[in-house]
């Protein structure tokens, strides 16, 4: 009955039209899902056996892209109830949590980037152990480097946005640092050696550290740049290297096996 | 019990606790043929959760876990731990094959292509499913954090930066901000960059080996062990109000006052040792901090490839030897800084005010 109900369906027009071959059970077939799908075709057809055992490969980096989609499924959705103002931002995280039925969304969403920062180091580490940075893959070991740090970039600007005391106290700390960033920050190597006639020309009131923060302190201009970099600027970056990561991994050989 | 437990804070306080891990990491290299074991390996892990169990009823440890904030640095040692063994495991059985003349397991399967579809995509849609249900179960267990509203009047003691930058926070104590928030974070990016370039050693491409790239490993995994997650986790459990060292059991006394008295190299060496005032112009005054600075960073390399370090010169070439050399010596800094301020209490190997730059 089931088996007859599918065999229909597979032999509508509408299906045919959506899958231009029959069912996955011969080789033919299934070199035709990877071939014909643009999604599936990041993949190669074949691959050697050691490339996908699990035990080898631990499916970490494919998981770090996979929470990279979750958040921004989770993140878009969240960016339907959250204004990014200081009178609001407080309060509207707040009805996202006493208001909005069944409303875990930015649990998932919080606890999807820490998931995602463990993933990522973990992909690194049997890379790493794996040896599968060594040529031909030096660049692209290079690039998942980068995207570590676009990671951790992401969790970080995000973590202001809920503005409670955590989030502000936690920026406050990470961003502290700028102001010691040599030349460019006021109190950094070289900075207070900059001046006209006795007039600074590196100060708090313009170094480095009051480019991020748009204030001298974490305030409502930061919110918005963090707002910004944390749902624009970083993701874009991310996945264009991303995109430049996967294209590599195919055109590098592969997932790594012994030469 | 009462003796366990002191025995535990005395462990963990930090100069015990750093040395006592970089012992046990270096012997987790050392001895993998013996850890690995699945029936060792095995017997360690029913200890540990045995341990955090017992400690989770500890009230300052059950404290900060109660933050579910820091959640996530006890799930990543404890991943990294498992993996770190699967590793470990597989390298030692592969150097095992090796040894008796056999290709290694990943070479056995290289030659055996199998269709993508089914057996790589199902393993990916069922990993997605699970992690969906990993992260659903946790967010409908625990609530996202959300504190009093934002009030920049009020520090909170200790303030603490994410869990996974907390690593640099821990730095921030031994040396100067421009170093720990800047040039070191820098380094470490530029220098995880340089591996592939620096590392030359062809062998172990693509397969788990460990007597193949061990120095490789043991640096790589120091660096990721000790100096990043180690770090952090202190900076989650052992740093408590004022930024002062805690035992793991110790409860958070918000009134305990740490005595500080740093002191520069300049004093240590121009006041304390030869009994005079520090001189005036500032080259003289931290001429040792340079002449200890430009020796480590400057001379030692030199000294190293022609000593020790000759066969790796004749290898890599005087550039890359550079480079790795240096990276390296950057990176026992660190250790080395922790060492010299326990110690001898050093503040500043240099202390330039007149430019804003200490090291």
């Amino acid at each position: 009955m089931i088996k007859q109900a599918g065999d229909w369906l597979r032999g509508t027009q509408v299906w045919k039209s959506i899958f231009r071959h029959g069912p996955p059970t011969t080789a033919r077939n299934r070199t035709m899902v990877m071939l014909s799908n643009v999604f599936l075709h990041l993949h190669p057809v074949r691959a050697r056996a050691s490339g996908i055992r699990l035990s080898f490969t631990w499916c970490m980096g494919g998981l770090t892209f996979f929470l990279f989609l979750v958040e921004a499924v989770t993140g878009i959705l969240l960016m339907f109830y959250y204004r990014p103002v200081a009178a609001s931002a407080y309060m509207d995280i707040m009805a996202l949590r006493e208001d909005v039925p069944l409303g875990i969304m930015r649990e998932i969403h919080r606890w999807g980037a820490h998931a995602m920062v463990i993933t990522v180091w973990l992909h690194m580490f049997r890379v790493f152990m794996t040896g599968s940075y060594k040529p031909p893959r030096e660049f692209n070991w290079g690039i998942g480097v980068v995207l570590l740090v676009l990671t951790l970039l992401l969790s970080f600007t995000g973590y202001l946005l809920p503005w409670d005391q955590l989030a502000v106290w936690a920026i406050t700390v990470g961003t502290n640092m700028a102001r010691a960033h040599p030349v460019v920050g006021y109190e950094g190597p070289g900075a207070n050696l900059l001046q006209v006639n006795g007039i600074a020309l590196v100060h708090s009131g313009d170094d480095i550290r009051y480019a991020l923060l748009g204030g001298r302190f974490v305030g409502e201009a930061t919110l918005l740049r963090f707002y910004v970099l944390h749902c624009i600027a970083v993701p874009v970056m991310a996945m264009v290297l991303m995109a430049v990561h996967f294209w590599r991994v195919r055109k590098d050989g592969g997932i790594s096996g012994p030469l | 019990m009462y003796l366990f437990d002191q025995a535990i804070n005395f462990v963990t306080s930090p100069s015990v606790f750093f040395f006592v891990s970089i012992a046990l990491f270096l012997a987790s290299i050392e001895f993998a043929h013996v850890w690995t074991k699945p029936k060792v390996a095995g017997g360690i892990a029913v200890a540990l959760v045995a341990f955090v169990a017992y400690a989770s009823t500890k009230h300052q440890v059950a404290e900060t876990l109660s933050k579910p904030d820091n959640l996530p640095i006890v799930i990543i040692v404890a991943l990294l731990g498992f993996l770190y063994w699967l590793s470990m495991r597989q390298a030692v059985v592969n150097d095992d094959r090796v040894a008796a003349g056999e290709p290694v397991k990943e070479a056995a399967e290289k030659n055996r292509k199998v269709l993508v579809w089914p057996d790589l995509v199902y393993t990916e849609l069922i990993a997605m499913v699970l992690c969906v249900v990993v992260l659903v179960a946790w967010s409908l267990l625990i609530r996202a954090p959300l504190e009093e509203p934002a009030n920049i009047g009020r520090t909170p003691n200790p303030a603490k930066a994410p869990w996974y930058f907390l690593g640099l926070q821990e730095i921030l104590v031994y040396f100067d901000p421009w170093w720990a928030g800047v040039g070191l974070p820098g380094t470490i990016m530029m220098g995880l960059i340089a591996i592939p370039y620096v590392d030359r050693n062809p062998k172990g491409n693509g397969y788990y080996t460990l007597r193949e790239r061990k120095a490789a490993i043991t640096v790589f995994c120091f660096g990721f062990f000790i100096l990043w997650l180690l770090l952090a986790f202190i900076g989650t459990f052992l740093r408590g109000p004022g930024w002062n060292f805690f035992g793991l059991f110790e409860d958070w006394d918000h009134n305990f006052v740490a005595e500080l008295n740093n002191v520069n190299l300049s004093q240590i060496i121009w006041v304390d040792l030869l009994g005079q005032r520090e001189p005036k112009f500032w080259l003289a005054r931290e001429m040792w901090g340079f002449l200890a600075v430009g020796f480590y960073m400057g001379v030692l390399p030199v000294l190293i490839a022609m000593t020790v370090g000759k066969k790796l010169f004749r290898e890599l070439g005087a550039l890359r030897f550079g480079v790795v050399v240096n990276l390296a010596l950057l990176m026992a800094a660190l250790p080395l800084k922790m060492v010299l301020r326990w110690g001898l209490n050093l503040k500043y190997l240099v202390y330039l005010p007149e430019i804003q730059t200490n090291i």
